[in-house]
């Protein structure tokens, strides 16, 4: 049972404050994808957990252990490298062994282990050669094959796929997947790519200038983010943000965007809005939620028109850009059903699908 | 440039197969890259002449008579025929081969074992441990290294006479073993920590978790990655302690102490009379070591003095 605990862990850098007082717990073989911008803090609090970096106050526990003063070495953690780090004097065996031989493993079992991790990541024919006549897709499965042989306690991924090509990224992340689903260990996954977050994790953890926004499923990051930055690093292309206004209108609510472009609130949120009438307000809707006209299955469906700004396609579907007052907002069409640039065209917003965020205290509310 | 050469010598086969069985006629080398190549070479010669006189100088004075160099009427760019008397000279006259070159070698061993082992491990603290002060410790290394030797010397002849006290060092090639690494460990340690710092960390974090200490992790992953800068900083080292003249000039007055370059200037120059056709011969006799060193290990040495500017 490895389970991670972070408790209050601060991480300062002479004085710079690289982790604020982070707790988090991850349970036993959990992925956990740890996501944000760079100097967020996410890889400072990674390296803490594998030892690489002093932990200035606060406690780690792997496995109802505190590690706080417990060597790498003897942490039984393993970690994959954004350059790889391969040895480049070793062959890809020894690389893989190296860990194994330094526990004193016997021979027969190095062997054995390492074989079945070469069969897992298809490396098996690659086990003689040395990294520099690899690929950079066959260096990445070594690195990983080197961790997976010494079936540690937790799995530490730093970035892994941001060295490779856009295709080979696809690829191996679902590679990722499958091995963790094949080889049960707890995972932490550090990424500034929230797409690999979304698609990777059990849970997700948005971290930013140092502190946790918020953890939480791949859905309930998408669908019910708690702040304005966690609504604006979820989802690709990202959420449109206005300026709006809450108004009471025909005895419910209404967001009030333009002098002439208002959308009824959806009516189960009257309780949570209406403390905020009258103030300065963001409204947030993801590009997905707007779409050319079509038939409304729900009260939260209503139509607006707007003149076409720029069309970008998409293959599957075509990003429509318009004006909102005097902010440029994204939305998502099917390719036929879009007007030319210039001309005005027929939207449709799921209103059920809207976030209202408070911009004095950045939360969503 | 591999390619100019390929071009100079002509490739031979004017058609080449593919892997599909299609003849494939190949295309003349364009005349400006033949020029081109020519012109490298031509360039390159007036250099290769310059820097390989000296060499030929040397050979070609110590194969002759006494009689023939003396004789100013012959040409001194040719040899009538081949004499060993002075190489014979050397051997039986003189304490070069039983002593000098001898000497010469232990004091090259010594101190290069002594300079890299020191300087690499004070090179790998300042370029990877962050403790106090390491910055300033980089900058002293540095500044000991500019001292020049014609200064410190005389401070050192101190130095020797005191633990001469103690230990019976002084007019002993001991001497030398003891002063040269003042030199050459700021310089092995400069020229290390440079190297050291381009290999990524990652990789040494990396064996941290696979269960190395810290000098694990020093021997069996640095250290192996740092060959090419080590190799170089033994080859600088050899060279340096081969060559150095000021010191052992100073340090030894024993014959039987004396290493190549001191014993060579005052065995074979007795007040105003050169003896040169044994000083020619000991000279080519000494720099031969070195010829073959770098010709064998020129590859670590560009490798190790070029690390880092690219990757």
């Amino acid at each position: 049972m490895a389970e991670i605990i972070l408790r209050d862990l601060w991480k300062f850098y002479d004085d710079v404050e690289a982790v604020r007082g982070i707790n988090l717990d991850i349970a036993h073989n959990e992925f956990i994808a740890l996501v944000g911008p760079s100097g967020c803090g996410k890889t400072t609090t990674l390296r803490m957990i594998a030892g690489l970096e002093d932990i200035t106050a606060g406690i780690i526990e792997v496995g109802d252990r505190i590690i706080n003063d417990v060597p790498p070495k003897d942490r039984d953690i393993a970690m994959v490298f954004q350059n790889y780090a391969l040895y480049p004097h070793m062959s890809v065996y020894q690389n893989m062994s190296f860990g194994l031989k330094l526990r004193k493993t016997p021979k027969d079992e190095i062997e054995r282990r390492v074989r079945a991790a070469a069969d897992i990541l298809n490396i098996g024919e690659l086990l003689e050669r040395r990294p520099k006549q690899l690929s950079g897709g066959q260096r990445q499965r070594v690195a990983m094959g080197r961790a997976i042989v010494r079936d540690p306690q937790v799995f530490l991924f730093d970035e892994p796929l941001s060295n490779l090509d856009a295709k080979l990224r696809v690829q191996m992340r679902t590679e990722i997947k499958k091995i963790h689903q094949r080889v049960k260990t707890t995972v932490v996954y550090v990424t500034h790519d929230q797409v690999e977050a979304m698609t990777l994790a059990d849970r997700i953890v948005v971290m930013n200038e140092g502190i946790i926004e918020q953890v939480g499923t791949p859905e309930e990051m998408y669908d019910a983010p708690q702040t304005l930055f966690v609504a604006s690093f979820i989802g690709s292309p990202s959420m449109n943000f206005l300026p709006c206004q809450v108004e009471a209108e025909n005895g419910g609510l209404a967001i009030r965007l333009t002098d002439n472009l208002s959308f009824a609130a959806p009516p189960d949120r009257g309780d949570r809005y209406s403390p905020y009438i009258g103030k300065p307000m963001l409204f947030g809707i993801r590009p997905e939620h707007i779409s050319d006209k079509r038939p409304h299955t729900e009260p939260t469906h209503l139509d607006f028109t707007s003149d076409v700004v720029v069309l970008e396609p998409m293959g599957i579907d075509t990003m429509v850009f318009i004006n909102v007052g005097e902010t440029e907002i994204t939305t998502r069409s099917r390719p036929r059903a879009v007007s030319q640039v210039g001309e005005p065209m027929d939207f449709t917003i799921d209103m059920a699908h809207m976030h209202l965020i408070d911009p004095e205290s950045e939360k969503v509310v | 440039m591999s390619f100019s050469t390929a071009t100079l010598t002509g490739s031979s086969t004017a058609t080449l197969t593919g892997s599909d069985g299609r003849e494939v006629v190949r295309n003349k080398v364009p005349v400006w890259r033949r020029r081109k190549a020519a012109a490298n070479y031509i360039a390159l010669l007036p250099y290769v002449f310059f820097a390989l006189f000296p060499f030929y100088i040397m050979f070609i004075t110590s194969i002759k008579t006494d009689q023939e160099i003396n004789n100013l009427s012959n040409s001194p760019f040719w040899a009538t025929g081949i004499a060993t008397e002075h190489y014979v000279y050397l051997a039986t006259n003189t304490g070069f081969f039983n002593h000098w070159f001898v000497n010469t070698l232990i004091v090259t061993v010594a101190v290069t074992v002594i300079s890299v082992s020191i300087g690499t491990l004070a090179a790998y603290a300042l370029a990877r441990l962050r403790f106090r002060g390491v910055e300033l410790f980089g900058v002293a290394v540095f500044i000991t290294y500019l001292i020049p030797q014609t200064l410190l010397f005389i401070p050192l002849i101190d130095v020797i006479n005191t633990i001469d006290d103690y230990v019976p060092i002084r007019d002993t090639y001991w001497s030398l073993i003891l002063t040269y690494p003042t030199f050459l460990i700021p310089f092995v340690t400069w020229l290390l920590m440079g190297y050291f710092k381009t290999i990524p960390v990652e990789v040494e974090e990396c064996a941290y978790l696979d269960g190395c200490s810290r000098l694990g992790a020093l021997f069996r992953v640095v250290l192996p990655m740092a060959i090419p800068g080590i190799m170089c900083a033994i080859l600088f080292s050899i060279t340096l302690s081969w060559n150095e003249l000021l010191y052992s000039l100073v340090f030894i007055q024993d014959e039987t102490q004396k290493t190549i370059s001191v014993g060579v200037i005052t065995e074979l120059i007795r007040g105003d009379i050169y003896y040169w056709g044994s000083l020619m011969a000991a000279c080519f006799i000494g720099a031969v070591p070195i010829i073959m060193i770098y010709g064998f290990f020129m590859d670590y040495f560009t490798s190790g003095l070029t690390a880092g500017a690219i990757k």
